[in-house]
C-alpha cells in the first residue's frame, strides 16, 4: 500500500489475487455504460453510489459503507463530494455481463467545469431528487449541465421511505420543470435498497453505449487527477477510441509532453491494475507526471505515433473568488505554507499567489472556482492541518478596458483583470469597467418570495424568470453581480427563508459596471489594506459598514479619531472614535510607583504590536475584524 | 521644561523610553555626586497597617487586628525608622507622612514616639510637613488634638463621599455628618493645612449627584483637595459585585463629565491642579507628595511600605527600590530580629531612575524643568534626549506636550 498519510484521497491498490483477472477485451463498447449521479446536497447521491457498489460486489455489504466515494473528511461531514471519484461495476443483465462505469462528480456548480468534464465522459446521468424536499437549486443547475451535454437523464426519486415523502408531487415537479414524463421516474430508497436494482436495469436499458471503436487511434479524456507522493499523478481517463497499454508512449495535447504509461487499470473504486484499457472504458493511468497541472482536467491524451485532434472545450480552471489567507501568527507561516502546498497538490484549480499585508504580515491570495470551493478549502486547511487561518472577505476579479494607449502598452493588453484594489486603474485611463456576473437560481416556498425578491433587489439582482414548480414552490432566476453574492448572500437567504430556500449559480460572463475605488481613512491617512473596489450604488452602505466595524475595533486614543470612507477626495461616510477617557486619577504616591511602572511597561509592550497609521495605533484585531469574513 | 498639557498622558510616556533606552546606557552610577542634597535628604513614610473594617473597594495593605498591638507596633516602627535612617545616612528629613491602613487608629503617643526617633537621628525642622491620614469617625475626630500635640501639622481627611448612601455601599465606617465635623475640627487645629480626599466614579453616581456633593464640599473644605476616580481592583468585594452584576459602575462618558465638572468647579474656587489628582490654593501643596513626584529620596517604614533611597551606610552608591514585608506579624518578627523588615531590594539602573523621574514628573503641572532633569541626568539634556523622537515631535505638534526653555 502506498500513499502519504496526510493525503486523504489516496487509493488502495487491490490485492495481488485480483490482478489481471479481468479481461477487458471482452467488454466491447456496446456492453459498457458510462454514467454519473448528480443531485442537490444531501439528496442521497453518495448513499445510492454505496448501494450500487454493494449490489455489484465492488464492496462488501456491511453497515459500514458510509459513502465510500466521499473520501474527504469535509465531504462526509457536509454530505457533499468535492473530488470526483470513479468506480467500475460488473453487472449481469439479460445473461450478459456489463461494465458500468460510475463517474462520481462534484455535486456543486462551483465545480461546474469539473462536473461538465465528468459529464463529457458519460452518456447518461442519474438525477436524484429527495422525495421530501423536491427539486432544489442544484438539481436545476445539474439538470441543465446534463441536458446541454445531451445526455440521457434518468430521474430517481430517493428517500421514499421517509414519513413526509411525497414522490407524486416530486414527479409532477420534474415533469413541469424538466419536461420529463413522470413515468420515467424511479422511486427508490437508497438507504434501504428499495428499487435500486431497477436503477441498474435502467442504466443498461436507457443509457446509450459509448460511441468509440477499438479500431480508431487511441484518444482519452482526462476527467480527474490526483496526486500520490510515491507514484506521482494518477489521472482518471475515459478512453474515447482505440486502446492503450502499459509501456505506450502517450502525449498530452495541452502541454505537448510525452509520457510512458507505467500502470493502468480500473477503479473498483480501489485501483485494479489491468494490461490494457479499451475504447468506451474508464480507468486510471500513471505515466510519470509529476504535478497535477500536467494532467489538467479536460485535456486529451493520445499515442505519440498517432496524433489526433484534441477534444473541444478544454479550458484551464479560472478562479472566480479570491480571498487572502494569513497565519494568525507569523511564526505559523511555514506550517501554513506547507499545508497550502499539500492541498493544492491535489487541487490544481486553486490559484496561489504570495501576498503580504502591512497589517496581517506575509500570506497568500488564493483564487477559487467559487464560494463553496473556498469554504471547502478553508475547512480542509483547518481540519486536516490544524492551521488557524485569517481568511479575508472574498473579492471577485474585475476587468477594465483601458483607453490610454500608454497604459495598454504598459499592461500588455487593452482589457486587464484587476484582483488587487491597488492595481485599480484610474477612471481617466479607462473606457469601461466590467464586473463578473452570475445567473442565480433560487428555489423556495412561495411564502418567502417577497422577502427573497427584496434581498435580490438590494443585491443589484435583475429578475430573469419566475416559475411555480408546483403549488407551493417557486423557482426564480436572477442575474447578479458575483460580488454581491460572495460574502453573506447565501446566509441571509437561508435565514430569511427559515432554511427552506436553496441557491445555486453559474457564471454569466462580464458586464459593464460603475466601479469605484473606496479608501478608508484614519484621521485623513489612507489605510492601504482596507482599500476596496465597490459599485458606486453600494459605496455608501459598504463604506458605512466598514467604518463602523473599524470604529468598534480601534481602542480609544488620546485624541479624537475620524474614521472615514472616501472616494477620491470625497468623504462618503464617517464615524468618530472619541478621545480616551480612561481613569488617570488613581493614587500615585510612594507605594504605588512600582506597580504603576509595571503597568506602563505592559502597555508599551502592547503598543509595539500595533500598526501605526498616521498618528493612530491600530491593533491587528481591527484589521482582522474589518477584513475577515463575518462569522456565521 | 517638558510638560504634558493634558493629564491623560501615561500611555504616551513609554514611547519615550523605547527611544530613550537606546540612548542612555543602563549602568549604575553614583547618584549625582555633584548634587549631594539628593542623598542627604529624604522624606519619611510610615505605614500603619490596621483598619477596623474592610472597605469594599480597597486593595491596600491593611489588616483587621485581632488584638491590640499598639505598643509592639510602636516599638518596631521606632526600631525600623532608626535602622533605615542610619542606613541612608540622611541628615535631614524633609517631611513625614503617616498613612495606612487607618493611622488615626494608632495612639497619638505612637506618632510622638516615631517623630521623636526621627529627631534624634536627623534634623526634622519645626516647619517640616507632618501629615496624618484621618478616618472621619467620631473616634478619629476625638484624637485629632492628641495627634496635633504629638507633632502632626497637617491632616488628610478620607471623606471619600458626602452622600451617606455612597459611604454605606463602599463599606466606610463614617457618615457625611461625621466627615463634616472631622474637617471642622482638623481645620481648627491646623488651619490651611487640611486636605480632603474625595472619590468619584462611584456606583450609581450621576453628574447631578456629583454637583450636589461638590457644592456641599466647598462649604467646608480647606485649601487642599485630592480627587480620585474609584478604581475597580481585582480581589476586592466591589470587583466581585460588579462582575456579578449586583453593582453597576457609571459609564466612561459619565465619569469623564464628572471629572471635567470637578476640575472646572475647583478652578472657580481658586484651586490649582498641581498634580493629576491634587488641587491646592493659597500655596497649600503637599510638600511630602511633591517630593515623590520630583524624584526625591524617601524612606518607607512599616509593613508593606516602599522606599527609594541610596543605602550609603552599606556602601551602596546607587538608589534602591525597597519594599518592607507586607504582613504585620512577619514584619514585627523581622524588625525584632534584624532591626528592619526590608523584604526586597532592587538596585535601580540609571534608566529605571530616569523613567520614574519622567513618569512622576509628568504628573505635575510644573512638568520637568531643565534644571530638574539635570539633577538626575547631567550627561544629556532634555532636548538631546527627546527632541529627535518622532513620537515626541507628533505630541509637540499636536499640542499635547510642551518642550520649551523653562
Amino acid at each position: 500500500m502506498s500513499g502519504f498519510p496526510s493525503i486523504t484521497f489516496r487509493r488502495r491498490t487491490s490485492t495481488q489475487a485480483d490482478k489481471d483477472t479481468v479481461d477487458l477485451s471482452k467488454f466491447p463498447a456496446d456492453r459498457i455504460r458510462n454514467f454519473c449521479i448528480v443531485a442537490h446536497i444531501d439528496h442521497g447521491k453518495s448513499t445510492l453510489a454505496d448501494r450500487l457498489l454493494e449490489m455489484t460486489g465492488a464492496i462488501a455489504k456491511t453497515g459500514k459503507n458510509k459513502q465510500v466515494l466521499d473520501k474527504l473528511q469535509v465531504e462526509r461531514e457536509r454530505g457533499i463530494t468535492v473530488k470526483a471519484q470513479t468506480a467500475s461495476l460488473f453487472y449481469d443483465y439479460g445473461g450478459e455481463q456489463y461494465l458500468l462505469n460510475l463517474i462520481d462528480t462534484p455535486g456543486h456548480v462551483d465545480f461546474s467545469y469539473e462536473v461538465s468534464r465528468s459529464l463529457s465522459a458519460c452518456q447518461g446521468v442519474l438525477l436524484i431528487v429527495d422525495a421530501n424536499q423536491g427539486i432544489q437549486a442544484q438539481t436545476v443547475a445539474n439538470f441543465y449541465l446534463a441536458f446541454e451535454a445531451q445526455l440521457s437523464i434518468i430521474p430517481v426519486i430517493n428517500k421514499i421511505d421517509l414519513k413526509n415523502a411525497d414522490p407524486s408531487r416530486v414527479e409532477s415537479q420534474i415533469e413541469k420543470v424538466f419536461d420529463i414524463p413522470s413515468e420515467e421516474c424511479i422511486r427508490i430508497s437508497a438507504k434501504l435498497g428499495t428499487n435500486v436494482e431497477k436503477v441498474l436495469q435502467a442504466v443498461v436499458e436507457r443509457i446509450p453505449a459509448p460511441a468509440g471503436s477499438v479500431h480508431e487511434p487511441f484518444k482519452a479524456l482526462v476527467f480527474d487527477s490526483n496526486f500520490d507522493h510515491y507514484r506521482g499523478v494518477v489521472a482518471n481517463i475515459a478512453v474515447l477510441g482505440g486502446r492503450v497499454k502499459k509501456g505506450d508512449k502517450i502525449v498530452s495535447a495541452h502541454l505537448r509532453k510525452t509520457y510512458e504509461v507505467n500502470e493502468l487499470g480500473l477503479l473498483r473504486p480501489d485501483e485494479l491494475p489491468t494490461q490494457k484499457l479499451f475504447a468506451g472504458q474508464v480507468g486510471y493511468i500513471i505515466a510519470g507526471m509529476k504535478e497535477v497541472k500536467e494532467a489538467q482536467i479536460g485535456d486529451t491524451l493520445f499515442l505519440q505515433e498517432r496524433p489526433v485532434d484534441a477534444l473541444p472545450g478544454f479550458k484551464p480552471a479560472k478562479p472566480m473568488v479570491f480571498a487572502g489567507m494569513y497565519p494568525m501568527d507569523q511564526s505559523e507561516y511555514p506550517g501554513l505554507r506547507s499545508a497550502i502546498e499539500r492541498l493544492t497538490l491535489n487541487d490544481s484549480s486553486v490559484m496561489v499567489q504570495r501576498d503580504s499585508s502591512l497589517a496581517l504580515g506575509a500570506g497568500w491570495r488564493l483564487g477559487f472556482l467559487g464560494l463553496l470551493h473556498m469554504e471547502v478549502f478553508n475547512q480542509r486547511l483547518e481540519q486536516e492541518y490544524n492551521a488557524s487561518v485569517i481568511v479575508t472577505a472574498p473579492t471577485v476579479p474585475y476587468k477594465a478596458v483601458l483607453s490610454s494607449a500608454k497604459l495598454i502598452k504598459e499592461r500588455g493588453s487593452e482589457e486587464i483583470i484587476i484582483v488587487n484594489p491597488a492595481q485599480f486603474p484610474d477612471r481617466s485611463a479607462v473606457s469601461e469597467y466590467l464586473e463578473p456576473m452570475v445567473l442565480g437560481t433560487i428555489l423556495a416556498p412561495d411564502a418567502h418570495t417577497g422577502k427573497i425578491m427584496n434581498l435580490c433587489l438590494n443585491r443589484r439582482g435583475v429578475q430573469k424568470n419566475m416559475v411555480y414548480i408546483d403549488d407551493q414552490r417557486v423557482m426564480m432566476k436572477y442575474l447578479f453581480p458575483l460580488n454581491e453574492i460572495v460574502v453573506d448572500f447565501y446566509d441571509l437567504l437561508k435565514s430569511l427563508s427559515s432554511g427552506y430556500a436553496s441557491f445555486d449559480y453559474e457564471s454569466a460572463g462580464y458586464q459593464a459596471a460603475d466601479l469605484i475605488k473606496m479608501d478608508l481613512l484614519l484621521n485623513g491617512h489612507p489605510v492601504e489594506e482596507l482599500t476596496t473596489i465597490v459599485h458606486r450604488e453600494r459605496a455608501y452602505t459598504m463604506g458605512k459598514a466598514m467604518c463602523e466595524r473599524l470604529k468598534d475595533s480601534i481602542p480609544r486614543q488620546m485624541f479624537e479619531i475620524a474614521v472615514q470612507a472616501a472616494i477620491g477626495s470625497k468623504v462618503i461616510a464617517r464615524e468618530t472614535i472619541k478621545a480616551y477617557r480612561k481613569n488617570v486619577l488613581a493614587k500615585c504616591y510612594g507605594g504605588d510607583i512600582t506597580r504603576k511602572m509595571k503597568l506602563l511597561k505592559k502597555q508599551a509592550e502592547g503598543k509595539k504590536k500595533m500598526r501605526r497609521i498616521g498618528n493612530v495605533d491600530v491593533p491587528k484585531d481591527a484589521f482582522i475584524n474589518v477584513l475577515k469574513r463575518k462569522d456565521k | 521644561m517638558i510638560r504634558s498639557t493634558c493629564f491623560p498622558l501615561r500611555c504616551v510616556l513609554f514611547r519615550f523610553f523605547r527611544s530613550f533606552s537606546r540612548e542612555v546606557r543602563t549602568d549604575h552610577v553614583r547618584e549625582c555626586a555633584s548634587k549631594p542634597d539628593l542623598t542627604r535628604e529624604a522624606s519619611l513614610y510610615v505605614h500603619w497597617p490596621y483598619c477596623l473594617r474592610r472597605c469594599s473597594y480597597c486593595n491596600f495593605n491593611k489588616y483587621i487586628p485581632r488584638e491590640n498591638k499598639d505598643s509592639i507596633m510602636t516599638e518596631c516602627l521606632q526600631r525600623e525608622t532608626e535602622t533605615l535612617l542610619h542606613l541612608s545616612q540622611v541628615s535631614c528629613i524633609t517631611s513625614v507622612f503617616f498613612g495606612g491602613g487607618s493611622p488615626s487608629l494608632a495612639d497619638p503617643s505612637t506618632i510622638a514616639a516615631v517623630l521623636e526617633t526621627v529627631s534624634k537621628q536627623a534634623s526634622l525642622s519645626d516647619q517640616a510637613e507632618v501629615t496624618l491620614e484621618v478616618n472621619p469617625t467620631p473616634a478619629g475626630r476625638m484624637k485629632l488634638e492628641g495627634f496635633h500635640l504629638a507633632g502632626v501639622n497637617r491632616f488628610s481627611v478620607g471623606v471619600q463621599s458626602l452622600q451617606d448612601e455612597d459611604l454605606r455601599s463602599l463599606g466606610r465606617d463614617h457618615n457625611s455628618q461625621e466627615a463634616l465635623q472631622t474637617i471642622e475640627e482638623a481645620r481648627r487645629l491646623c488651619p490651611g493645612r487640611v486636605s480632603v480626599d474625595v472619590m468619584f466614579g462611584l456606583p450609581k453616581q450621576t453628574a447631578a449627584s456629583w454637583e450636589d456633593q461638590l457644592s456641599k464640599l466647598f462649604t467646608v473644605c480647606d485649601d487642599h483637595v485630592s480627587l480620585y476616580q474609584l478604581t475597580l481592583e481585582r480581589g476586592t468585594q466591589l470587583f466581585k459585585q460588579v462582575q456579578s452584576g449586583e453593582v453597576s459602575m457609571p459609564a466612561e462618558e459619565v465619569t469623564a463629565e464628572i471629572y471635567q465638572h470637578a476640575r472646572e468647579t475647583l478652578h472657580q474656587h481658586g484651586f490649582v491642579q498641581y498634580e493629576v489628582s491634587n488641587f491646592a490654593r493659597n500655596n497649600s501643596e503637599s510638600d511630602h507628595n511633591l517630593s515623590y513626584w520630583r524624584g526625591k529620596q524617601y524612606i518607607g517604614v512599616g509593613p508593606g511600605a516602599h522606599g527609594r533611597f541610596v543605602p550609603l551606610g552599606e556602601g551602596v552608591v546607587a538608589r534602591e527600590a525597597r519594599t518592607q514585608t507586607l504582613e504585620p506579624d512577619a514584619w514585627i518578627r523581622e524588625v525584632q530580629q534584624m532591626g528592619h523588615g526590608t523584604r526586597r531590594r532592587i538596585l535601580m539602573s540609571r534608566l529605571d531612575l530616569l523613567e520614574e523621574v519622567l513618569v512622576m514628573g509628568m504628573r505635575m503641572a510644573e512638568g520637568i524643568s531643565h534644571k530638574h532633569w539635570d539633577v538626575f541626568c547631567p550627561q544629556m539634556g532634555l532636548r538631546e534626549v527627546f527632541s529627535e523622537s518622532m513620537c515626541v515631535q507628533e505630541l509637540l505638534q499636536g499640542g499635547q506636550l510642551i518642550l520649551d526653555d523653562r
